[in-house]
């Protein structure tokens, strides 16, 4: 596999470090490429001509779109240090809760891009998806891929530092450790992992970042 | 001896997410028991194997439960590992098929609902949105698969035929009931896809027939009981 990878992505985006985490947990080496969202590249437009967004990576001049598809991919193209199990159903278990992810996910979005009953009924859907997770998802595991992380770990990157991001800026409690058990576990454990640990955005950087985008949107909202 | 495959669906005859996977079994020729669910009144086996959600369908292999409808294509692609396969083999078809599914699932699906809540010129807004969805997957397709697309006659039946078809094939349904959002001059090329597709002898077996759809969708969408 010689060929060259190369990642679009930019650097507060969870979705563009799950493709980070994954090349680096399979130590494959890549080209980054910084997008400025308000000034797309060309080779970016070039590349996602359907949706125009970030991440997408191009391996050999062919682009792959859609962070948990280029997961896959990765997956399938370079085997070695696995993050999908071996087993049918479990891999279809894993696959279950990346679905999970991509449906409820947006829902922490909404709490932060919104005010009023839409921010109300989004804060109730983040709780939902926690709930479920909680339950369901981390069952006598440490991680979502058991003793080690996985890709499922992966697809929830967003609840161990962007939630907490949200929380702080929209001025919510949502993951409230005593509700949340092995979540607040599970957030522990996983930043720890060295790979994540070195691979995640700087969180005061976050906050700035965020808190400004957030002033942005309410004003604009408000003016239109 | 060897473990019986035992294989179960839970599923609604009027949902085309469940369907896709009746469809999927047929193609791959794996026998199986269904389950026709109420879901007006779930049964305890549904509600156990996906607690999570609770919706059909859901897939149970030897007592091991799968759910979520593009989930259980792709185990049973993995698990039945003999031909026909439902998706290719190289990792970057995969990606493109895996790709276009979501497509489908989420942007175009996803403007069903507009289309059946609204009328007059929010509706036409609405349907014009979803003809020009349906452009982007058509072209879409044709750059990444020139080969498999459109569907041909004889052809063996794919992920992609899959969606599509059990999604777009009762579409008369959907014209007699709501509003007719497909035609053969907005996007010719779908249409002769899923006219191909409706010809298929097991899409022909797995679809639900005209009638009963029509009168579960007026009841669905307009609250009309025959």
């Amino acid at each position: 596999m010689g060929e060259e990878v190369i990642l679009h992505g930019t650097w507060a985006s969870p979705f563009s470090c799950r493709v980070i985490w994954a090349l680096k947990l399979k130590g494959i080496p890549y080209e980054y490429i910084e997008e400025d969202l308000s000034n797309k590249s060309s080779q970016l437009l070039q590349h996602n001509p359907v949706h125009k967004k970030i991440p997408v990576l191009v391996h050999g001049g062919k682009a792959t779109c859609e962070s948990m598809i280029i997961l896959e991919y990765v997956e399938e193209m370079w085997p070695q240090n696995p993050l999908l199990p071996t087993d049918p159903c479990e891999r279809a278990d894993a696959r279950f809760w990346i679905k999970f992810a991509e449906e409820k996910g947006p829902a922490m979005w909404t709490v932060y891009r919104t005010s009023g009953e839409e921010q109300e009924k989004a804060v109730k859907d983040t709780l939902e998806m926690l709930r479920a997770i909680e339950a369901h998802g981390l069952v006598d595991k440490k991680y979502f891929g058991g003793d080690k992380i996985g890709i499922v770990d992966i697809a929830f990157g967003q609840i161990a530092q962007w939630l907490g991001v949200i929380e702080d800026i929209v001025g919510v409690k949502l993951l409230e450790a005593h509700k949340f058990p092995r979540l607040h576990a599970w957030i522990k454990n996983f930043k720890e992992v060295p790979i994540i640990k070195e691979n995640l955005p700087d969180r005061d950087e976050m906050m700035v970042f965020f808190k400004h985008f957030r002033e942005m949107l309410l004003t604009s909202s408000r003016d239109s | 001896m060897e473990k019986q495959n035992e294989v179960v669906l839970f599923g609604t005859w009027a949902s085309a997410f469940c369907k896709r996977v009746e469809l999927a079994l047929k193609i791959k020729g794996i026998p199986y028991e269904y389950v026709e669910e109420d879901l007006t009144n779930k049964s305890v086996s549904l509600l156990h194997y996906n607690p999570v959600h609770k919706k059909v369908p859901v897939l149970v292999h030897n007592g091991r439960p799968i759910s979520e409808s593009l989930v259980i294509l792709e185990y049973i692609d993995e698990c039945w590992n003999n031909t026909p396969k439902l998706l290719p083999e190289g990792p970057y078809q995969r990606a493109k098929v895996r790709f276009w599914v979501n497509f489908f699932d989420h942007q175009i699906m996803a403007r069903l609902l507009p289309i059946i809540m609204t009328r007059g010129e929010e509706r036409e807004k609405a349907i014009k949105e979803f003809n020009e969805l349906l452009k982007v997957f058509e072209e879409g397709i044709n750059k990444d698969f020139p080969e498999e697309f459109p569907f041909l006659e004889g052809k063996t039946l794919k992920y992609l035929d899959i969606v599509v078809g059990t999604a777009l094939c009762n579409y008369e349904a959907f014209h007699e009931v709501v509003d007719v959002v497909f035609s053969h001059e907005k996007n010719p090329v779908i249409m002769a896809w899923v006219k191909a597709l409706k010809n298929h002898p097991l899409m022909k077996e797995t679809l639900p027939p005209h009638d009963k759809f029509v009168d579960k969708m007026r009841e669905k969408y307009l609250g009309q009981y025959p």
